[in-house]
């Protein structure tokens, strides 16, 4: 695995995107949701939302990087927030 | 009775399996490098989120992002109502068809290496054929120092290049209408313009998002048409976002190149993202 470079920090951060996606496929097993429309007026299942969070954090942690600089923990704050506003009203 | 389907997730594993090698595993360690300062595997030192910070801090990143979706939106622009029109000038279901259908999916195989070298030839005022017609109406063309020339031949040439795929995309959809809509329309006297709007357009709007999505991601990665023309100049003018990468990656700069891939694959994400919806949307209104 030498080739793919790998190192703590890009292992940590895997491990964590798989657990998150592995927890969300089984609470989509054990407990189905129906679809919901939120704000933006499109219907959303947890699966969805999930989707938009990452995607949107990885925005968030870009824009911080260019306006404030390389202080993560900081924008990965911003991103619990968002993460939190995503699930309530998507 | 127990409804055990697993033999279907058995079918699918060869399928998922090629993904993960051809997908999944280069974006992991496209992801890996683009946190090092890296020119052989040997040769790599930690840099973190430097190549990051130092791409969304210029502004040329914007300055290109800017140029592909001008681009993008200048080509639907041209291809799609010129598309249409084609497949709605082409004869129904006849002998003619097929051969037409054909001349137009000639530009399609042609290797897109060869496109530039064409239009460049064709171009040329001591033997191409347009560029004869350009010097016997007056008018210089300036390809090389003049941004709006340069983007007039990479549009033209774009055009020539994928017009056909839209045309043959309208043309199946305009094939697959029953023709009772059309005689009901008749019997009503509609116009030519009413058929289109009220029945045609409608009815091939499924493969036009179909040929919008294939089109907005081939124009995103433009690369070897604009290069092979002026490489991204003059001054910059047409350097787009996948010639930016290509300059990176021809300079060892794997890196950066490598932060920049992780970005535009962002990007691609939400485009695929937003086409995804509307299909979802318009299947929604059919149903």
């Amino acid at each position: 695995m030498d080739w793919m470079a790998w190192t703590w920090p890009t292992a940590i951060f895997f491990i964590v995107i798989a657990s998150i996606l592995v927890t969300f496929t089984i609470l989509a097993i054990k407990f189905p949701e129906a679809p919901r429309v939120g704000i933006l007026r499109i219907e959303t299942t947890r699966g969805d939302r999930l989707f938009i969070t990452l995607l949107g954090s990885a925005f968030i942690n870009l824009a911080w990087l260019g306006v404030v600089g390389a202080n993560q923990p900081f924008a990965l704050v911003v991103c619990l927030v968002y993460a939190a506003a995503v699930f309530r009203w998507v | 009775m127990k409804n055990d389907n697993s033999m279907a997730w058995m079918l699918v594993l060869p399928a998922l399996i090629l993904l993960c090698i051809v997908g999944v595993v280069p974006l992991l360690a496209v992801f890996n490098y683009s946190f090092f300062d890296i020119f052989t595997l040997q040769d790599r030192f930690w840099v973190g989120l430097e190549w990051y910070g130092d791409l969304v801090g210029t502004p040329e990143l914007y300055h290109a992002l800017g140029r592909s979706v001008l681009f993008t939106c200048v080509i639907l622009a041209v291809q799609f109502p010129l598309g249409i029109a084609i497949a709605l000038l082409l004869p129904q279901q006849t002998y003619t068809s097929s051969f037409f259908l054909i001349v137009l999916a000639v530009p399609l195989v042609v290797p897109w290496n060869m496109i530039p070298i064409i239009w460049l030839n064709l171009i040329n005022p001591d033997y191409g054929l347009i560029g004869y017609g350009i010097k016997a109406i007056g008018w210089d063309f300036d390809y090389k120092f003049n941004a709006l020339h340069t983007w007039i031949l990479i549009v033209l040439m774009d055009t020539w290049h994928w017009v056909g795929l839209v045309a043959i995309l309208a043309y199946s959809g305009l094939s697959s209408i029953p023709q009772a809509y059309l005689q009901a329309a008749a019997i009503d006297s509609a116009s030519k313009w009413q058929v289109f709007r009220f029945i045609q357009l409608p009815k091939i709007k499924g493969v036009l998002m179909m040929g919008l999505l294939l089109r907005v991601m081939d124009s995103l990665m433009i690369y070897t048409e604009a290069f092979t023309i002026n490489a991204g100049g003059p001054e910059g003018a047409t350097s787009f976002l996948s010639l930016e990468l290509g300059e990176e990656i021809g300079g060892f700069d794997y890196g950066p190149a490598a932060a920049r891939s992780v970005l535009y694959f962002l990007l691609v994400l939400v485009v695929a993202w937003i086409f995804q919806l509307s299909l979802r949307r318009q299947n929604e209104k059919e149903a």
